[in-house]
């Protein structure tokens, strides 16, 4: 499939080099059938065909629902996945056929703040332990002796005492917790952090605590986020760009302001539309995109676009032709940021649309089905 | 409007080897016939808690109510016995809880547990019980519901799923539904689709509504009023128009501001700072203090009663309490 890379820069955006360019990314998870022969019978395609850039010193964020793929793409980046086809480059190098001294080198710069801050932390292990567990892989970053001196200074710069350094992960809270996993994201100065929902199991009070700590390490270090997550309000916060993903394709992709206020995409304005908004005076007048039915298997995704099933513009078209994630030629000459890649044949923004092709659009709770 | 539900003054806590954890401390509230309460809270808030000794399922133990009543359609449901409370239960009033394939057993279809209700509470015959679940079924819009009453709950989507909850709690017409984070698990769509058909159904037969949820964005959506807890407290209640245009309680304000916005781009967002407290060692007097922007010594001593909220000529606001011994600074937002 074609899909070309997330392009058009915002203006005054940090750097313009790409220290990571994704293309054509595939994962497949192969389905079997029998014990002692194993046939394979079909494939999960988790991940079919994403590309995208990020910039040295930008925020990469990823949206989409449980199942679209996000984070698949987080682990095959930091190399937990193998990719089944496609190249991820880091400054030009193809990473993902490396193995060996060569991967461990380039696995030092990328690293990974996890989810879920009580599983992802061993309940065994003192902090400082967690978080100076890394140069055991990496001893060159940090000779012996300093170890301990470079673990308090992390926990400092997370914001913890670090006179904790002693302490198991239990005896933190879930914020604290998080600080930690971000501490030992950190502990080998990487150049780009991959966070998979850094903020979803925390408290409302708490979150807004961590999104400004990993704002503030970006600055400092000079990082590179990819910040995959389904809160959309956090993501419009922190991201740069955004892409939005549905079943293992980005279907629109674009800066914050593209993607939030000039959505071309019907499933990104579905997803925009149902997002509560916290404000009980827009309760009478948002307009709101019920979406019948539950997204597709991804064993057996529907033929050319993948979100047609549940779209209200579908037409033959969209069942024989898979769109390319590419900005849409009738956009191609507008100014502004509704030129942006939208992988659907009909795209548009919400409020230029004919009246009749328009989903029962419910005004008010529970008016339009 | 007289009230449905009337909680007052209820204390739960929780009898552990750690000590004893005070998660519910002196908690009121009270739903009428038709309404929504929202009863926001953070983990560990105790906004579960309150329900489960509401609805008569809490684990005891560890768990005791020490004090407080549960007063329903007039009746103190602490006072009834066991056998006269579970008539209650399911009957009169129902829960929906967040996870909903935990709640539902694996190996049994979903028309078996949909008619269990039938069988057990009004002693239906199988055909019929299997007819009154395919009746539900489709009152909760599960398609082809004669095609799956067979099915088990694995092969039901997560919204699906939670859909069979709503139809068990609605089975036997109860007055009252409590849901715990009904939509939590589930993926925004979904949790619009999910929380259409609670609101439509509450218009639909006339329930009261308790909605536990720690979601602002859902909360402006469905709710009436609401009731913030902290700490096993309530700390302000208020109508929903009212408390997301002018918060009594600098907790409250402080949730509402955490929430990013979008002239916020770029900048810091304010957050509360520290972590809620352990609910073995509660701090004296507000249980907000530590973290509180307007915290003075006195917050640090006396613990502030839930105080009616007023205008400037002093006139009650009507439903608004607050229990913050500088509400009317935080009102009016002044310093």
């Amino acid at each position: 499939m074609t899909s070309p890379e997330v392009t058009e820069a915002p203006p005054g955006a940090p750097g313009g080099e790409a220290i990571l360019e994704v293309r054509d990314l595939v994962k497949h998870f192969p389905l079997t059938q029998g014990i002692v022969f194993r046939r394979q019978i079909g494939a999960v395609q988790a991940v079919d065909g994403v590309s995208f850039d990020l910039r040295r010193g930008e925020t990469l964020g990823i949206v989409g629902e449980s199942g679209c793929g996000k984070s698949t793409i987080a682990k095959m980046l930091v190399n937990l996945e193998r990719p089944t086809a496609g190249r991820i480059r880091f400054k030009g190098e193809d990473i993902s056929r490396l193995s060996g001294r060569a991967l461990r080198a380039v696995r030092r710069n990328i690293q990974m703040v996890f989810q879920d801050p009580y599983t992802s932390l061993n309940p065994r292990m003192t902090v400082g332990d967690i978080v100076g567990e890394p140069y055991d892989v990496h001893p060159e970053v940090a000779p012996k002796g300093s170890r301990r001196g470079r673990v308090q200074e992390l926990l400092d710069v997370v914001g913890l005492n670090p006179e904790h350094i002693n302490r198991y992960p239990h005896q933190f809270s879930g914020g604290q917790r998080q600080r930690i996993g971000i501490a030992r994201g950190l502990a080998l100065r990487p150049e780009i952090i991959v966070a998979d929902e850094p903020v979803s199991a925390l408290d409302v009070s708490v979150q807004a605590q961590v999104v400004n700590l990993l704002e503030r390490l970006q600055n400092e270090f000079h990082l590179s986020y990819i910040f995959i997550a389904h809160d959309l309000s956090v993501v419009r916060h922190i991201s740069d760009r955004v892409g939005v993903m549905y079943l293992g394709r980005i279907v629109e992709s674009g800066t914050d302001e593209a993607i939030y206020e000039h959505a071309t995409h019907p499933y990104t304005q579905a997803l925009l539309s149902a997002v509560p908004v916290p404000d009980p005076e827009a309760r009478e007048t948002r307009e709101r995109i019920l979406l019948s039915g539950d997204v597709p298997s991804p064993a057996n995704p529907p033929s050319g676009c993948r979100f047609r099933t549940r779209c209200w513009k579908a037409q033959p078209v969209c069942a024989e032709k898979d769109p390319a994630l590419d900005v849409p030629p009738w956009f191609r000459e507008a100014k502004g940021a509704v030129a942006h890649p939208s992988a659907c044949h009909f795209a548009a923004e919400w409020e230029d649309e004919p009246g009749p092709g328009r989903p029962e659009a419910a005004v008010g709770p529970g008016a339009g089905r | 409007m007289t009230a449905l539900l009337d909680v007052r003054d209820l204390q739960v806590e929780f009898r552990t080897r750690e000590g004893v954890a005070k998660a519910v401390n002196g908690v009121s509230y009270d739903v009428a016939a038709g309404e929504t309460l929202a009863v926001l809270g953070e983990s560990g808030s105790g906004k579960s808690v309150t329900a489960q000794a509401v609805m008569g399922i809490l684990d005891s133990p560890p768990g005791f109510v020490t004090g407080g009543e549960v007063v329903f359609q007039g009746e103190d449901l602490l006072k009834l016995g066991r056998e006269a409370r579970r008539k209650v239960r399911g009957e009169r009033m129902a829960m929906i809880f967040q996870d909903a394939l935990s709640s539902l057993n694996p190996v049994l279809t979903v028309g078996f547990q949909l008619g269990e209700m039938f069988r057990v509470h009004r002693g239906a015959s199988r055909a019929e019980a299997k007819a009154r679940s395919i009746e539900l079924m489709e009152r909760v819009r599960i398609p082809a519901a004669r095609e799956r009453v067979n099915d088990y709950p694995h092969q039901f989507s997560g919204g699906m799923r939670q859909r069979i909850m709503i139809a068990m709690a609605l089975a036997l017409g109860p007055e009252l539904i409590i849901a715990d984070e009904p939509t939590t698990a589930l993926d925004v769509t979904v949790q619009a689709q999910v929380m259409d058909l609670l609101a439509e159904l509450r218009e639909e037969t006339g329930m009261g509504l308790i909605l536990i949820t720690h979601d602002l964005g859902v909360v402006a959506d469905v709710a009436d009023k609401i009731a913030v807890m902290y700490a096993g407290r309530i700390m302000e209640t208020a109508p929903v128009h009212d408390l997301y245009k002018a918060p009594a309680h600098p907790y409250t304000r402080g949730l509402l501001d955490s929430i990013p916005r979008l002239d916020q781009k770029g900048q810091e967002l304010s957050a509360i700072r520290g972590t809620p407290p352990s609910l073995l060692a509660i701090p004296p007097g507000c249980p907000f203090n530590p973290r509180c922007p307007r915290a003075q010594d006195v917050c640090r001593t006396d613990r502030p009663p839930l105080y009616e909220v007023t205008d400037d000529a002093g006139r009650p606001l009507a439903g608004r309490g607050s229990a913050c011994h500088f509400w009317k600074d935080q009102l009016h937002d002044r310093p």
